[in-house]
């Protein structure tokens, strides 16, 4: 099964080749930019199944061995991340082609599109650290055409802040890459490993947090995430809806990867990710009170939700790291919903304000529903998939005895409800304070009700899966357990890749 | 020679950080091109120096590293991308604004100053303009 590892790569490398050259007809591009997706996926599900069944599986190219060549590595981890993101960008594209914006309008959207998918599967694959870092590249770099799409005035000045604190991050990254290789000879992952436990811990420590500041400027941590509220507002629904659910994640991957891989148990900088993680919920969590805007809210709450990983991470107990990986698939299926959502509002109510909108729950219920759910999740009410996340989290820090991240993730949680409330009273249930102007309420009469079938399907299925997490809880949370198993012990990923 | 390479290294990184803090979008640019540079000498500083790393042409023991030097051309050709992109918004951004300042973020501002409580007290038009109004700060 070696040759599926390169497939969710290629392929949408390969398809956005193609869509390029078909960039006179947008069905064609739509066609390959919709087939490549559901290639990606269902080699995702089969990986899945396969490393579940029998083991993780290491991809040499070229049959070199890894320290020499590149090796992709689908482990546990990997796999499972793969697999929620790869049904996450199908889904979301479906919507961005249903959406009249965006997609309709540009030549390069289904090209920057798969770039990007090709970006974040290699990310979660990668073997290599170098390697990681283009990942990283080709991801980010769609992201900021993805970003910049349109072109306005307040698109391309946040658009610039978030390439200009991106390609900081890059250099620091290159900068880490640098450093590391003149200390251990080698950027292979699973060879860092053994090698970086040899280094004086004070150059160990050194590295942990510089690989932290790189990957937590990207995953949005406190106190490097102020570029995150102000750049994804701008760009269309759905992109930011990709962004928010993956790309921060894939930071987040990065963080728990190299911090578990390389890191020996007694040079992991735990105390320091509980901090972070304690400021960076109270600040996002204080940021989205602050809002008055449906998409700035949630970009806020995505800052308050890092924390609740990097919490999980910090116990690094088996219980903290596979809170952390449930809380992650969780996460990325609701928040993505959610902006999609954000999406439709703004679609149906011309305006993603919270004074300009109002009473939407009689002029559009499904709307309304399809809203409450995950909102409720993220918030952390039982028994939608929010409450499980956070109950396993809490769990593992009362089982490492950290009261203080304890209470103030309990407290967060509670404000985060009422920042969701906010949204919920201020679009659905109180009448709006000001008219929207009506030209904007014209252009959005052609779907009045809630928004096309294409708009409104997507997010109904992403909608039910996120129930469907919740419902099978049980399962899911085992088989985090059996990642973060593997994942706080690394000899079985080491001797898998060095070896034959 | 590593000395050389470590102190070019540490002034571009230190040029190149006091350009990203100005205010002017084109100094940032040039102040990232420099720091990535500082970046790609230090990458090319952590492989061994020696000759060509050609089998045959001399021994392998006194052979330069050649990967330090591969890894430094991917991150080049990768910053050289993103660095034109940059310099294509700027000048977007110039067309738009006719300034190349990098502008406030104005909801932020609003919210800082309180404007939409003022607003649902006194009902104001303030936000509104604020909002709407194209000539920045």
């Amino acid at each position: 099964m070696t040759w599926l590892v390169p497939v969710p790569i290629v392929v949408p490398l390969i398809g956005a080749a193609l869509s390029i050259l078909a960039g006179r007809s947008r069905g064609v591009q739509r066609t390959i930019g919709v087939t490549c997706l559901t290639i990606v996926s269902m080699a995702s599900v089969a990986l899945l199944v396969t490393v579940e069944q029998g083991g993780m599986i290491v991809a040499r190219a070229g049959g070199w061995p890894a320290q020499m060549g590149i090796v992709l590595v689908a482990d546990r981890f990997a796999v499972v991340m793969l697999v929620v993101a790869s049904l996450m960008l199908l889904g979301v594209l479906v919507y961005a082609i249903g959406e009249p914006g965006a997609e309709r309008n540009h030549v390069g959207f289904q090209s920057a599109y798969l770039i990007l998918a090709a970006g974040v599967s290699g990310s979660f694959l990668t073997g290599d650290l170098f390697n990681l870092f283009v990942a990283f590249e080709m991801m980010l770099t769609a992201s900021y055409v993805l970003m910049t799409l349109g072109g306005r005035n307040d698109q391309v000045r946040s658009g610039m802040t978030y390439v200009v604190i991106s390609l900081l991050a890059s250099t620091l990254f290159v900068t880490a890459v640098a450093l590391i290789y003149s200390a251990t000879g080698t950027v292979n992952m699973a060879d860092l490993a053994g090698r970086m436990a040899e280094l004086p811990p004070g150059v160990r420590s050194a590295f942990a947090v510089l690989l932290l500041v790189v990957f937590g400027i990207k995953a949005a941590l406190f106190p490097l995430f102020f570029w995150l509220p102000d750049s994804y507002p701008t760009a269309p629904s759905p992109i930011v809806a990709v962004f928010a659910g993956l790309l921060t994640k894939v930071g987040v991957y990065a963080i728990i990867r190299t911090q578990t891989l390389f890191f020996p148990p007694d040079s992991r900088p735990g105390t320091l990710l509980l901090w972070i993680a304690g400021a960076t919920m109270v600040v996002g969590v204080l940021g989205a009170l602050a809002q008055d805007d449906v998409k700035r809210i949630l970009s806020f709450t995505i800052v308050s939700q890092i924390g609740f990983m990097v919490m999980g991470l910090g116990f690094f107990t088996l219980a903290g790291v596979a809170a952390a990986v449930f809380a992650m698939i969780h996460h990325i299926v609701v928040k993505t919903t959610l902006f999609l959502t954000g999406g439709l509002i703004e679609h149906a109510g011309g305006s993603s304000r919270l004074t300009h909108i109002g009473g939407m729950v009689r002029t559009t219920p499904l709307l309304a529903a399809l809203f409450l759910l995950p909102a409720l999740s993220l918030a952390g009410v039982p028994p939608l998939s929010g409450f499980v996340s956070k109950l396993a989290l809490v769990d593992a820090g009362v089982a490492s005895q950290q009261y203080a991240i304890v209470g103030v993730s309990l407290i967060v949680s509670l404000l985060a409800l009422l920042s969701m409330i906010r949204i919920w009273a201020g679009v659905f249930w109180n009448p709006a304070e000001e008219e929207t102007e009506p030209a904007v309420a014209a252009e959005g009469a052609e779907g009045r009700r809630s928004g096309p079938l294409l708009m409104i399907t997507p997010t109904a299925i992403l909608v039910v899966s996120s129930l469907a997490i919740a419902a099978a809880a049980g399962p899911i949370y085992a088989f985090s357990e059996r990642t973060a198993a593997e994942l706080l012990d690394p000899t079985g990923y080491v001797a898998e890749v060095i070896e034959r | 020679m590593t000395i050389v390479l470590a102190a070019t290294a540490a002034t571009l990184f230190a040029v190149g950080t006091y350009l990203v803090l100005q205010r002017k979008l084109s100094r940032i640019i040039i102040g990232l091109s420099l720091l990535t540079h500082g970046a790609n000498i230090l990458m090319i500083t952590s492989g061994r120096r020696g000759a060509p790393p050609i089998i045959g042409r001399a021994d392998p023991s006194t052979f330069a590293d050649p990967l330090p030097q591969a890894l430094a051309l991917t991150a080049i050709v990768i910053t050289f991308a993103v660095t034109i992109l940059l310099l294509a918004l700027g000048y977007r951004s110039w067309l738009l604004t006719d300034d190349d300042e990098v502008e406030d973020d104005l909801a932020d501002r609003a919210i800082a100053r309180g404007d939409i409580l003022r607003k649902e007290i006194a009902d104001q038009e303030t936000f509104m303009s604020h909002e709407h109004g194209d000539a920045g700060p």
